[in-house]
């Protein structure tokens, strides 16, 4: 017996039954027992066909392979650098991922390239089975995050802050002419001048609050450019 | 009924002291992100028993060697505070507190994908602010709602409540006189979508009918806490809808040049 318990869209909690029968499948945080299918966050729920989605509106963030992230130098080590990515678990990158130069371990010093407490956007390329982490910041849009600003948001909220094709994204960075990072993990980067950074700082933590209400985007506009007066 | 500062009575024509009937709760509320700093958190009013729950995590395990392969390591810290009985709790952990700790954490264990978290530490700590009785089974209620809140993997919420004895009657969550003078009690906890018992503990003398029958009234009871349980997760993110709707979400790698 095929049936959809729920409609698209709906909020749905852990244990919450969504669909009947083998011919539906789980996807995102919705799993199966049996022949039924079940939330097991709490979350949104999408519809598309016969895969029946949980998109997660709470939770730490849970590192993917490809995610974008921001992380901060931890440690040092032999042939590598241990960053903290905001999640349980603590992410390597070893010194073949951070350059494409060659590095003569000999005559130059790791910190260098990242030292302590440097801020580094770096791509998920693997996770093991027992959960270690490995990132690189080897291409292009990879880099050190040099000087700015860090803030930390919900990672959830995430999506909400680039906004519909970048659209919110772009929105923060022409009116305020400060350069902005988002890492899928929840860290934001911004730089600019004192008072612009301070001014979409504000804003962010605005769309990370009240992402739900309408008209977000004229009330962030209207934020940035009054404190451009 | 021989101890002192008991009631003559615990039932009077058919009702109980507070003017319950024998199958009826007490008025349950639960309340959702009342701590700010915690992943998740929530707190249960079950009549005069009020229990703040508050979860931190999937996190780094500390101390390191309590880390587990396979999955997380799940630790619950049941406290009572000191000024939550009408004579003075000592604060700090009691031979009591360890046990109910661990009885709480076998409860709600069954229900979370732990599996899921290798090498973390979930941490769930319940403080009971008010006892009136039944401070186990309030402790469960809020630190399940807590950990959905904090959006942990789960294969159901745990609902609890319990029933006992006084009297000579079968009631449903005994309060402060019937819980000290009455003749057996017994908390509960299940998950109400598969029915599993994740606790039942009974302390006092009953018949094997009478278990069957607090049993009965236990599962009839949960379900209902389970509704109460859905609804408060429910209404915090209630108002997300709106944005769904709308289809604002990017993909972070295109926009970070």
């Amino acid at each position: 017996m095929e049936k959809l318990h729920v409609n698209d869209r709906d909020i749905v909690v852990p244990g919450e039954q969504l669909a009947d029968g083998i011919e539906y499948l789980p996807a995102g945080k919705a799993f199966r027992d049996g022949e039924k299918i079940f939330a097991c966050t709490i979350g949104i729920v999408s519809v598309k066909g016969r895969v029946v989605k949980v998109i997660p509106l709470a939770g730490r963030y849970m590192p993917k392979r490809g995610d974008v992230v921001i992380g901060k130098v931890t440690n040092i080590g032999h042939s590598g650098w241990t960053l903290d990515v905001n999640s349980p678990y603590a992410a390597d990158m070893n010194i073949g991922e951070a350059t494409t130069e060659y590095i003569d371990l000999a005559k130059t010093e790791m910190s260098r390239y990242f030292d302590i407490g440097d801020y580094v956007l770096a791509e998920v390329i693997a996770i093991s089975e027992a959960k270690f982490i490995k990132i690189s910041a080897k291409h292009k849009p990879y880099r050190r995050l040099k000087g700015g600003n860090i803030i930390q948001v919900s990672p959830t909220k995430i999506p909400r802050i680039i906004g519909k094709q970048g659209s919110m994204i772009r929105l923060l960075k022409d009116t305020s002419g400060c350069d902005v990072v988002v890492g899928q993990n929840g860290l934001v980067w911004i730089k600019g001048t004192a008072d612009k950074e301070a001014l979409v700082a504000n804003a962010i933590k605005i769309i990370e609050k009240e992402s739900h209400k309408k008209g977000l985007t004229d009330r962030i506009k209207q934020i940035l450019e009054g404190g451009a007066k | 009924m021989s101890k002192a500062g008991a009631p003559d009575k615990l039932v009077v024509n058919g009702k109980r002291l507070d003017g319950r009937k024998f199958d009826e709760m007490r008025e349950l509320t639960i309340k959702t992100d009342v701590i700010p700093n915690a992943d998740g958190s929530a707190q249960v009013d079950l009549g005069g028993t009020r229990a703040v729950a508050a979860v931190y995590g999937p996190r780094e395990v500390l101390p390191r060697h309590l880390a587990e392969a396979d999955k997380a390591y799940l630790r619950v810290v049941y406290s009572m505070a000191s000024f939550s009985t009408p004579d003075r709790a000592r604060p700090g952990p009691s031979r009591r507190s360890v046990e109910i700790s661990k009885v709480i954490k076998d409860a709600l264990a069954p229900a979370i994908f732990l599996e899921r978290y290798p090498k973390t530490s979930i941490d769930v700590y319940v403080e009971i602010i008010n006892a009136n009785a039944g401070t186990r089974t309030a402790a469960i209620i809020a630190a399940t709602v807590a950990l959905a809140d904090a959006g942990i993997e789960m294969r159901d919420l745990v609902s609890s409540i319990a029933a006992g004895k006084a009297d000579g009657e079968l009631l449903l969550d005994l309060f402060e006189p019937e819980d000290n003078f009455g003749e057996a009690d017994m908390p509960f906890a299940m998950m109400p979508r598969t029915k599993e018992i994740t606790l039942l503990q009974m302390d006092g003398e009953l018949t094997k009918e009478e278990i069957a029958t607090l049993i009965q009234m236990n599962m009839k009871a949960c379900e209902k806490i389970y509704e109460a349980q859905k609804k408060a997760l429910k209404e915090k993110f209630e108002t997300e809808k709106d944005l769904a709707s709308q289809e604002t979400e990017g993909e972070v790698k295109n926009e970070n040049h």
